[in-house]
């Protein structure tokens, strides 16, 4: 399985760029943020992205989709990090797609991704319940009583949790915080009584929600795979999250880099160009080495994924760490090596910080994913 | 069966038949590796069976030319036959800087001559090489040597000192870089040249590093008479070949940054020596060391992989010899840094049949000329941030 990305791939990869460079650059973010847009997200970008089968990218043939896979639909990713663009591609068309895929039964998968693949359904995944990534700690209760489920606790940092039609919810039908078994995966109307969701204004201006869940009643209908059963799809899902939020990394690291190193070329002081001077070059070649080592990781981890390779886990943490760390030296360095102006929101330089580190955060950081990778290693 | 399947098959049957039992360890001690040569005393019967073996079937240079001697295998073949030598643990036959610099430079720059007098004997492992560039003056300013080679007609006569000369007393031809026209500007007037180590005048003197070890010699030229038919390429053109043995070197030393297969990784060393708790190592800031070093390894091996895979598709090549050089060694670097502190005070005995000759700390210390010989990674950064980068 040769590291280069094919001709198809190649063709997507090309023609995502020129779209997102069209529709979706960086102003129209800062457009989204300055009119105070409610969902972070442009309605008529999000359709032109189902008209052109983004949604149904990895949705499984069998159910109206493309199934185009990983390495694919990674580089459209990639080139939302590039441009910054906000869209419910991540939550919906990626987690959404995989935990239904992964766990749903036949009639929730016919019905939900092909609605999905139509851009009639968007989703968000709720699994966090602490300020820190930690799938197995759920304790949100879900308490059987008769031919429904009654949900009681809290969630945060549900991306997408203000803007979609379903919420996954990942609760807990029996053990305690830290087990594995136990956690059970609900489809949930986010309009149901006792839901209460909480807008949170975010750094990158995309919408993501606390939400609290009191007696909230959900039908046995709408168990998303068996009961107690649900840590082993979630953590596929996060795996195949995870790998997407690198992809998109890889695209905030490479962006930041080509837009410092132009401005390397042309801002002068001292009467020479300060890309002419050996210490920011340095920094600079030190930089572009970092990127290099992100793009074979993040495409390995896609493969990885596509092939259904047992060493998935693995490689995406390393993935995702990796990404982690770059993608802070990027922004930092982007900043500095701009000096004042980089400071200034008027420039758009500043934007790449405030998404790289949400990106960074969702899902597990560094540290979670650096332990996880020590863990899955036997240590 | 497809060509390639057939290939494997044969190959896999040949080396199940001809690979000597204790050729199928890696080797963990460089003296292990054999490196041939006039003067070579072969630590065992099944080294030398290994190597002459091999080289009867030209695959000590597997993708020479067999006219030259090489076993003329296309690179599908030749990866093949890596992957069915990794397959079974095979030692390297042969460890050579004629298969990988000079070797390379004649096929490339050669003329026909000289590379009927020196491959054969290089894929044999016959005659043992040298590369003579660094000066005490000329170190990451390598343009700026000065050992001269003068003009007398059919032969040059050359004076000067070189260093870093890697088994310069062990050698028995060196490939040189010699001012030859002291008029021209700084790198028009370098030729490469060949010449016997035996000749009247070569003088190697080991160099003893902070490791302990010698891997490297001064060599001082005292009127060495060197045969014009023994240039390589044009004569004063010899920077470009220079050049093109440097990005050799450099991938090769940017290996380093690779860890072997079959051996611990660093995570097991670690859980090795300091323990588990709870299902994590016993020490919660080396284990961050560790986890850290290794997620970058990791990333460095697929970057390795990658690269090697655009070239052979024919897409752009991203990342170059530099970047790998740089990245590669800095990674060795921190690998040993790290397993000094998992060993403790054990990677403080320098000397003894329990530290094993104190391999670690000496190791450790020979990683530091990781990032200097071949070009500093100073050097390299310069060469990213001017060839790639565009920065002036």
């Amino acid at each position: 399985m040769a590291m280069v990305i094919n001709e198809e791939q190649q063709m997507l990869k090309e023609s995502a760029q020129g779209f997102l460079a069209e529709f979706a650059p960086v102003s129209e973010l800062r457009k989204l943020r300055d009119q105070g847009s409610e969902t972070g997200f442009s309605d008529n970008l999000w359709r032109q992205m189902v008209d052109m089968g983004w949604a149904a990218i990895l949705v499984p043939e069998a159910y109206g989709g493309l199934e185009f896979g990983h390495v694919g639909m990674g580089q459209i990713v990639e080139q939302t990090g590039r441009t910054l663009t906000a869209s419910p591609l991540f939550s919906t068309a990626i987690v959404g797609v995989s935990l239904i895929n992964l766990a749903g039964s036949e009639e929730q998968k016919t019905e939900l991704l092909g609605a999905i693949a139509g851009g009639e359904l968007t989703t968000a995944l709720a699994v966090d319940e602490k300020i820190h990534h930690a799938p197995t700690q759920i304790s949100m209760t879900a308490v059987q009583q008769g031919d429904h489920y009654l949900l009681n606790g809290e969630k945060r940092f549900v991306v997408d949790g203000y803007s979609a039609n379903k919420l996954i919810v990942a609760a807990r039908t029996s053990g305690s915080a830290g087990d594995q078994t136990g956690i059970s995966l609900f489809m949930l109307d986010p309009s149901a009584a006792g839901v209460e969701i909480e807008r949170t204004d975010m750094v990158d201006t995309r919408n993501a929600a606390i939400i609290r869940l009191t007696d909230v009643t959900v039908s046995s209908a709408d168990l998303l795979g068996a009961e107690g059963d649900g840590f082993k799809a979630l953590s596929a899902a996060l795996d195949i999250g995870n790998a997407y939020l690198a992809a998109e990394m890889l695209g905030i690291a490479q962006e930041s880099f080509d837009r410092t190193l132009q401005y390397l070329k042309e801002r002068k002081q001292f009467g020479v160009l300060i890309g002419s001077f050996q210490s920011l070059q340095h920094r600079a070649a030190h930089w572009w080495s970092e990127v290099e080592l992100c793009k074979s990781i993040v495409l390995k981890a896609l493969k990885a994924l596509d092939k259904g390779d047992a060493k998935s886990p693995v490689l995406v943490s390393i993935a995702k760490a990796k990404l982690c760390e770059v993608v802070e030296l990027a922004t930092n360095e982007a900043i500095q090596m701009h000096g004042g102006i980089g400071m200034t929101d008027e420039y758009e330089i500043g934007f790449f910080i405030k998404r790289a580190r949400p990106a960074a955060m969702l899902f597990g950081d560094y540290n979670y994913h650096g332990d996880r990778f020590a863990q899955l290693c036997g240590y | 069966m497809s060509d390639l399947q057939a290939f494997r098959q044969e190959t896999r049957d040949w080396l199940e038949d001809n690979c000597p039992p204790s050729m199928r360890f890696p080797v963990t001690n460089s003296d292990d590796a054999c490196w041939g040569g006039r003067n070579w005393t072969f630590k065992s019967d099944e080294q030398k069976q290994w190597l002459e073996r091999m080289a009867a079937k030209g695959w000590t240079a597997p993708t020479w030319p067999t006219e030259y001697g090489g076993g003329g295998l296309d690179k599908a073949q030749a990866k093949v036959l890596k992957e069915e030598l990794a397959h079974i643990n095979a030692r390297s036959p042969l460890d050579s800087f004629g298969i990988w610099m000079i070797g390379p430079a004649l096929l490339e720059f050669g003329s026909e001559e000289l590379k009927q007098q020196h491959l054969p004997p290089i894929v044999r492992g016959e005659i043992r090489w040298c590369q003579g560039y660094s000066e005490p003056g000329a170190g990451s300013d390598l343009a700026g040597l000065q050992s001269k080679g003068e003009d007398m007609g059919d032969h040059f006569i050359a004076n000067g000192q070189k260093v870093w000369t890697s088994y310069g007393d062990k050698a028995d031809w060196m490939f040189c870089l010699l001012r030859t026209d002291p008029d021209a500007k700084k790198q028009m007037g370098i030729s490469l040249v060949l010449f016997d180590m035996a000749t009247p005048g070569v003088t190697p003197k080991p160099i003893k590093l902070i490791s302990g070890s010698s891997p490297f010699c001064e060599t001082f030229l005292d009127n060495v008479r060197v045969e014009k038919n023994q240039v390589v390429g044009e004569v004063n053109k010899g920077w470009t070949i220079a050049k093109y043995l440097l990005t050799h070197e450099r991938e090769m030393i940017g290996g380093f940054g690779l860890t072997n297969a079959g051996s611990d990784t660093l995570g097991q060393t670690a859980v090795k020596a300091l323990g588990l708790e709870h299902g994590r190592m016993n020490s919660p800031l080396l284990r961050a060391d560790v986890l850290k070093w290794e997620i970058d390894a990791a990333a460095f091996a697929a970057t390795a992989e990658r690269v090697t895979d655009e070239v052979k598709s024919g897409q752009g090549v991203g990342a170059t010899s530099a970047m790998l050089k740089y990245y590669g060694t800095e990674l060795n670097k921190r690998r040993f840094e790290v397993l000094m502190k998992i060993k403790g005070s054990d990677a403080m005995i320098w000397d003894g049949a329990n530290s094993n000759g104190g391999a670690v700390p000496r190791t450790w210390l020979r990683t530091k000329g990781n990032s200097i010989e071949g070009g500093t990674s100073e050097v390299q950064l310069n060469i990213i941030a001017k060839n790639i980068l565009g920065l002036g």
